[in-house]
């Protein structure tokens, strides 16, 4: 897995046009949310990621409770709630309601989740047609991609590629001004809303108190997706739930802004139950998915529960020096960036990715930026040493663990510790212009390899610091 | 049965027993700034033009019905029933179908109507926010399928900001299946970062308010 | 040593515990926390006293006032003799500005130089004013800000040589960034980092040095 993901990031590095996308469009994001919370635009922003915390916390440490106090409410307003422990779970539901109504067209909004658990491929087996209706998430349906970032998932992509895309997928000319390759999926997509049996929607919030879905979109997809077919099936994983409906007024004044800059997206929507009698449109049936998928094993850990707080906004990406150069393809599953590596080794074992937790410098520009605060270095840390823990029972890493050891010894033992400082000097490799700029063959172990590689080596010097201090 | 095992493995994960009382939650965070209606008025305008749409005031409802009957010249429009519409005059102008209660008339004609005209319930002047409940009076697909949206909104219901609307309505699934704030047009960044106005929702927006 | 000078200048006498070698950072961020902890415990027992302690190193400071309390958090003894540790750590220009309570050292240095924020020193240790408040006061210095600031340099630790060319690649952004500047010096609090951007310069055929600052602040 390592070496498929140094292969990716190699890939990644090399590839000029993809560099300038990728940091660019990162950037952008990243400069925008820093306007939307400077403490002249959002002078309260400290207390409400406080708050968001808190609020998080407290919902997930009482999670079988507020799921409960969700399902009642939902059923009280018309709406069920389908419990689904897997993937297969979900789209057996799936499958069965759509066999029963005759269901044939879904549209779907965007969801990581359904990513999470290829939904589109599974119902598509079994002859549905499900839709993505989010722009960047159609064009990477038709091409066959995942998703590249939380919030910009077609960032890897240029008006070419879609121009490609598009005429050989849709058989449309070949096409590309933005404005008409848009326009061009609005008007297929428009036909899918209208015809569809069934709108699919992820949920960014799920409101116990309420029994309610909150979907918070800019192109108005998720608004089609769950107002134009007769039935809406929201699917969540069930660690989105927030206690009450008042607590928006928290968390929607960080997600946006967090996410893209914008104070509050285009549309945010308060979905409770099928529409109400009177109401002239809207679904007539309404199905919450709550979806655990190995959530409840990462609630058994206290220190890293906190990841479940994640309401999927993105700053940590656009904040991520790493990930603004390696992209979201370099990332072994659909949640990349800081976020990512700290879900995956919790999701899918430490020996999955065992590199992931380690491709970090630790610089710390995702906790500074997460909305609810999430401590994702120190995530990063507990998950480093998870690994190494599996290393050892699994008899890899030995030679690593012999060095770290033998580092350990010496550093306890201060005079060997300055003697084996002394041979440095003694057998460093030659410096040329007063640098180490190569490492002849029999020295060149991978480490020292890896750094000149890259970049010059200062020699040792002269004389040590012990040195200078005892001959003043 | 899967809902069985996912509490229970909640439970137990969390250590906790079932039916266990739950602490409370960390009490609401509602904070309404003190303003004044003139500031609130100015401030949705002011906001409603920074996100490219349309923003104007107008002293009467029939001034309303004047600006509206300009801005929907030559077009096919579908008003909601809100009763604030009637009281504008909006249902009578030429082009404006209006008073529809059966979905499938409604969709047909918000499919092809180039403008959809709707009160909102409240307003939002921090963010220029229309807020708008589902209800026999306003239906979710006038402010959604045609390519333009205007929104005609008597300025005592502008409201500060989201604390205020949710002092307001503390639980909208009381009175709606349907709440959606919505704040400028339609957009997409997803193709190079380029913003593209009307993807799916109206890319044009103009909000009226009136008094 | 330009550290030890600037102190004794400012009257403060110095004693260095020869039996310190090392905060056991490397081994902690590698997920070996039983090698790292064995370390830490050396450095408790070389530390052991009343007297503050300045390091002259963001990342090292920060091991040892915010990490060494999870590597004992199940030894209750030793986890009270590491919360009386924290209180008396400090990184070096924090203590110039904290404790000392100085931001003129009389120092004097005739040069262009933009400064680095280490993420250690930054983002754990909130140190950002400090710094630029001391090098303002060096007389004939002019500095320049990075833009972007506050950047990683890419060092990282081991991630240097793990994901070597990441790193790399990230040590190249932060030239570019410093080339921008027109400065001749790059500063900072940290050596780790200074490794990584001088060795980075080098490479890039640059002949812009860099310094820390606590051989900014010894120079007369």
């Amino acid at each position: 897995m390592t070496s498929e993901m140094h292969r990716h990031i190699h890939e990644t590095l090399g590839d000029a046009r993809l560099q300038e996308a990728v940091y660019t469009a990162t950037g952008r994001l990243k400069e925008s949310r820093i306007a939307a919370v400077a403490p002249d635009v959002l002078p309260d922003y400290q207390e409400l990621r406080t708050q968001a915390h808190a609020l998080k916390k407290h919902a997930i440490e009482n999670l079988d409770a507020y799921l409960d106090e969700f399902e009642r409410n939902l059923e009280a307003h018309g709406g069920k709630a389908v419990y689904c422990q897997d993937a297969a779970e979900v789209a057996d539901f799936i499958l069965g309601l759509a066999r029963e109504r005759g269901a044939r067209l879904i549209v779907k909004s965007k969801s990581m989740l359904t990513e999470e658990i290829d939904l589109n491929e599974r119902l598509e087996k079994h002859g549905l047609e499900s839709v993505e209706t989010d722009l960047g998430e159609y064009i990477l349906q038709l091409a066959h991609e995942r998703p590249y970032h939380l919030v910009a998932p077609a960032l890897h992509k240029t008006r070419y590629d879609v121009a490609e895309i598009f005429s050989a997928r849709l058989g449309v000319p070949h096409e590309v001004v933005i404005e008409k390759q848009t326009a061009t999926a609005r008007a297929v997509l428009r036909e899918k809303f209208l015809a569809a049996d069934i709108g699919i929607s992820g949920a960014n919030f799920l409101v116990a108190d309420s029994g309610a879905v909150v979907l918070v979109e800019n192109e108005g997809n998720a608004r089609l997706t769950t107002s134009a077919p007769r039935i809406h099936i929201a699917i969540a994983g069930i660690e989105k739930i927030i206690p009450r409906a008042q607590d928006l007024a928290t968390f929607l004044k960080l997600l946006a802004r967090s996410a893209t800059g914008q104070w509050l997206s285009v549309y945010t929507s308060f979905l409770s139950g099928p529409r109400r009698a009177g109401e002239i449109d809207g679904p007539e049936e309404f199905y919450v998915v709550l979806v655990d998928n190995g959530r409840t094993r990462l609630l058994e850990d206290p220190d890293k529960r906190q990841s479940l707080y994640c309401i999927r906004c993105g700053a940590c990406l656009n904040a991520c020096p790493v990930y603004r150069k390696i992209g979201g393809y370099s990332f072994p599953w659909v949640y990349s960036g800081p976020i990512g590596s700290i879900l995956t080794p919790q999701f899918m074992g430490p020996s999955h990715a065992p590199g992931l937790p380690f491709a970090s410098s630790l610089c710390g520009a995702c906790a500074e930026v997460c909305p609810v605060k999430i401590d994702l270095p120190k995530a990063l840390l507990e998950l480093r040493s998870e690994v190494k823990i599996a290393d050892r029972r699994e008899g890899r890493g030995r030679w690593e663990k012999l060095g770290f050891r033998l580092f350990a010894w010496l550093m306890r033992h201060p005079r060997l510790y300055e003697m084996a400082g002394r041979m440095a000097s003694l057998f460093a490799p030659p410096a040329r212009g007063g640098w180490i700029r190569s490492v002849p063959g029999l020295m060149n172990f991978p480490p020292l390899k890896a750094w000149i590689d890259e970049r010059d080596l200062p020699p040792p010097p002269p004389r040590s610091f012990r040195e200078m201090w005892r001959r003043r | 049965m899967s809902r069985d095992a996912i509490l229970n493995r909640v439970r137990t994960a969390l250590g906790r027993a079932a039916g266990a009382a739950t602490p409370e939650a960390p009490p609401v965070r509602i904070r309404i700034p003190e303003t004044i209606a003139d500031a609130r008025i100015a401030s949705l305008l002011t906001r409603v033009e920074a996100l490219a749409g349309e923003a104007v005031r107008v002293d009467t409802p029939a001034a309303a019905r004047a600006w509206v009957a300009a801005a929907i010249e030559g077009k096919q429009a579908v008003a909601s029933n809100a009763p604030f519409l009637a009281e504008c005059g909006i249902p009578e102008l030429a082009g404006v179908r209006c008073g529809l209660t059966v979905e499938s008339e409604l969709r047909g004609l918000c499919a092809v109507a180039g403008v959809g005209i709707t009160s909102a319930d409240y307003a939002l002047a921090d963010t220029g926010t229309l807020v708008m409940l589902s209800s026999p009076r306003e239906a979710r697909l006038i402010s959604l399928l045609p390519p333009a949206h205007i929104a005609v909104v008597p300025s005592g219901r502008i409201l500060s900001g989201l604390d205020e609307l949710f002092a307001t309505i503390p639980l909208p699934a009381g009175e709606t299946s349907s709440m959606v704030l919505i704040t400028g047009p339609s957009r997409t960044a997803d193709i190079e970062q380029i913003l593209v106005r009307g993807v799916h929702g109206p890319g044009k927006l103009a909000v009226v308010v009136v008094g | 040593m330009a550290m030890a000078e600037v102190l004794e200048r400012l009257g403060y006498e110095l004693d260095f515990p020869e039996k310190q070698t090392c905060c056991g950072q490397p081994a902690f961020n590698s997920g070996y926390r039983d090698e790292a902890r064995a370390v830490a415990r050396h450095f408790l027992d070389t530390f052991e006293g009343g007297d503050p302690i300045v390091i002259p190193s963001g990342s090292c400071a920060s091991m040892v006032a915010h990490h060494f309390a999870e590597l004992f958090a199940q030894e209750p003894e030793t986890l009270e003799r590491v919360h009386a540790l924290e209180k008396r750590v400090w990184e070096f220009s924090a203590f110039l500005t904290e404790v000392a309570r100085v931001e003129d050292v009389g120092a004097r240095l005739e040069d262009i130089v933009t400064f680095h924020d280490g993420c250690h020193s930054l983002r754990e240790m909130g140190i950002r004013d400090g710094p630029r408040r001391l090098l303002a006061r060096v007389q004939g210095l002019e500095l320049r800000e990075l833009e972007p600031a506050q950047e990683c340099c890419g060092f990282g630790g081991t991630f240097a040589v793990k994901f070597g060319e990441l790193s790399g690649a990230m040590a190249r952004s932060k030239v570019d960034a410093i080339l921008r500047t027109g400065a001749r010096t790059v500063v900072s609090l940290d050596p780790s980092c200074l490794m990584q951007i001088r060795g980075a310069l080098s490479r890039r055929g640059s002949s812009i040095r860099t310094m820390h600052l606590a051989e900014v602040l010894a120079s007369r």
